[in-house]
């Protein structure tokens, strides 16, 4: 049904007009003085110019696979805790089982040193 | 409240699974408790693997009796099947996984890399091998698979400082997790076709649309099976899908070589016949010609692919794989017959002895291969094996009883595992298949008695005693024992996999070679 596009266009038609407007009314209103630091692309307040093909510390990676890790615990708590009731105690079990076998894991990546940034 | 609890988890689910719980327990155990042990007391490690194996093997002798108490064999609402085959794999991941234990103890002190997380890994992987035997739901027969690929991965890769072992770790990674995702595709295809995860359904829903399409399956059937047979046969390292073995074999510490070609191929099996024989039956008269072409290209170029090899893991490799050559002669028999012929019973009963037999005969031969890594020898090449006999004549003996015993010549254990393939072949009267198979496990002796000649016709470059450890001498004592008595009395045996199929038997061997 192509009437029902028609709210699509009137968004599309705000936001090509709203865009502009605000983009020129800022440049109106505020002070205007760059210098060569503010004019850098952003990049965490590291320098950004350099080879792109660095080396990055393998920590990154280690954090990275241990937040998906934890991540993905509580992508499994959430559904549980919404069907808490429905599951019952069998539910509690299973979960508490579930995460003593996480709880391992944690001990483990802490002991060995994984949680350091050292 | 307790019928609310019993909805989910009965007593009976409880007991069969116990042997998963308590292998679990164990990996976990492990690696809490290595995390307090000295380097010098890493060898206890394997001691508690080793008793976790036998509570383990302990809790399925439970369930075995257990068994004729339950009225039906699925336990877990429907997710796992516990009969009698799922026993009797049961017990062949957990010899293999004990026996590969033995031999890992020395090697790892050698290569410097003797870690907890070693054994953890092996039990956890056992604990995937289970969920793939007793799967019957292809949910948990995919979580599994995965639990056994990724343990096997990361131990694959365990000698960190050695790049061989890195380079086949991302290897079988990478070519490993692309089968994977082909496995899936094909799965989630039979899911779209019959609507239900659950292999019993899924073979009730192509019986029906079998039925409907007089006897063609439509494309999408065809495609589902042929991307699921890809993963199952990657899995199982069966030429075209063959590649990614040599390479890992060749790469990983050379006990996880021998236990990746015994207990995670026997895995892969347990995988491939509850798919295709208990899932996807109504389709065999689709797959049975590609079971055929698959299983001649794997007989004929790992065959010619040993001839040329020098180092011992790669030959080993590719002798592997014909073995899975010969094993899938026996599919092939017992898919091109209905249900209850002698064929299927006999092309069964002979995949399971050839995998049982196999376990002890491969474990062996690696395990010989593992005592040669030695202070600053690698000892996987051929000229590393030469005169053996001289450095160490009984591991050297030993050694011939298992290459004798891979090329199948009686009386040891490897000749009754082809016996009753070919046995099978000839009942469901693929005759050209069955000459085949014989000529090419001639074909094999040749490169087994290649190394047999190193060993015994071929001065040794190092003349120094070999020194074998006491895990490796009761890992290959058991090996050698076993691959010897069950070629000299096999009966036991027979019996126990006729059990397994639930064949009602008498005592005589006569009667049991019908």
């Amino acid at each position: 049904m192509p009437q029902n596009y028609i709210p699509i266009f009137i968004f599309l038609a705000v936001v090509g007009i709203l865009i502009p407007l605000t983009l020129l009314a800022a440049k109106l209103v505020r002070p205007e003085n760059p210098s060569r630091t503010k004019l850098m692309p952003y990049e965490c307040g590291i320098d950004p110019v350099d080879n792109a093909r660095g080396r990055y510390t393998v920590r990154y990676y280690i954090v990275a696979i241990l937040f998906v890790v934890f991540d993905v615990e509580t992508i499994f708590l959430f559904p549980w805790a919404v069907r808490y009731k429905a599951l019952g105690v069998f539910g509690l079990v299973e979960m508490l089982v579930f995460l003593l076998i996480l709880i391992v894991g944690y001990i483990w990546i802490w002991k060995k040193g994984a949680l350091e940034w050292v | 409240m307790i019928s609310n609890f019993s909805q989910f988890f009965t007593l009976a689910d409880y007991a069969m699974v116990l042997p998963i719980i308590l292998l679990t327990l164990f990996a976990l155990g492990i690696l809490l408790i290595d995390l307090m042990v000295p380097a010098e007391w890493k060898w206890s490690n394997a001691v508690t693997a080793l008793i976790g194996i036998a509570f383990a093997a302990g809790a399925v002798c439970k369930a075995q009796q257990n068994l004729r108490l339950m009225e039906s064999p699925f336990v877990l609402s429907g997710s796992m099947i516990f009969d009698r085959i799922t026993i009797y794999f049961f017990y062949l991941f957990l010899a293999g996984a004990a026996v590969a234990i033995l031999t890992s103890v020395h090697y790892l002190e050698v290569e410097h890399e003797h870690r907890g997380e070693y054994y953890s890994l092996m039990l956890f992987s056992v604990v995937g091998m289970m969920c793939m035997a007793a799967g019957y739901d292809i949910v948990l027969i995919f979580i599994g698979l995965e639990l056994m690929a990724i343990s096997t991965y990361v131990l694959v890769g365990f000698l960190r400082r050695d790049r061989r072992s890195n380079e086949a770790a991302l290897k079988y990674l990478l070519l490993g997790a692309f089968s994977s995702g082909i496995f899936a595709y094909g799965l989630s295809l039979f899911y779209g076709l019959s609507g239900t995860t659950n292999l019993g359904g899924i073979g009730q829903a192509l019986a029906r649309h079998m039925e409907a399409n007089q006897g063609h399956p439509s494309p999408v059937a065809v495609l589902a099976l042929l991307t699921t047979a890809t993963g199952l046969l990657f899995k199982i390292a069966a030429v075209p899908f063959h590649q990614w073995a040599p390479d890992a074999y060749e790469g990983a510490p050379t006990s996880i070589t021998g236990f990746m070609s015994v207990a995670v191929k026997a895995a892969g099996w347990a995988m491939l016949l509850r798919v295709l024989v208990w899932g996807l039956y109504p389709l065999r008269s689709v797959y049975v010609p590609l079971l055929i072409f698959v299983s001649i290209a794997t007989m004929t170029a790992a065959n010619f692919a040993a001839l040329t090899q020098s180092n011992l893991k790669r030959l080993l490799a590719y002798s592997s794989i014909a073995h899975v050559g010969y094993m899938l002669l026996g599919l092939i028999a017992l898919a091109s017959v209905q249900y209850p012929a002698p064929a299927f019973f006999d092309g069964l009963k002979g995949i399971l002895i050839y995998l049982l037999v196999y376990t002890f005969m491969n474990l062996g031969a690696f395990a010989v291969i593992t005592s040669l890594r030695n202070k600053d020898v690698i000892g996987d090449e051929l000229d590393d094996i030469a005169g053996l006999f001289q450095r160490a004549p009984v591991a050297a003996v030993m050694m011939l009883a298992f290459l004798l015993s891979l090329a199948g010549i009686p009386p040891l254990a490897g000749f009754y595992g082809k016996y009753f393939i070919f046995l099978s072949l000839i009942e469901s009267q693929h005759y050209i298949l069955a000459a085949l198979g014989v000529a090419y496990s001639v074909f094999g002796l040749y490169y087994y008695l290649k190394i047999a000649n190193a060993m015994f016709m071929r001065p040794a470059l190092d003349q120094e005693r070999l020194p074998i450890s006491f895990g490796m001498k009761t890992a290959l004592g058991i090996s050698a024992l076993l691959t010897v008595f069950i070629g000299v009395y096999p009966e036991p045996f027979i019996r126990a996999v006729n059990w397994s199929l639930g064949i009602v038997h008498s005592g005589a061997v006569a009667e049991l070679m019908r």
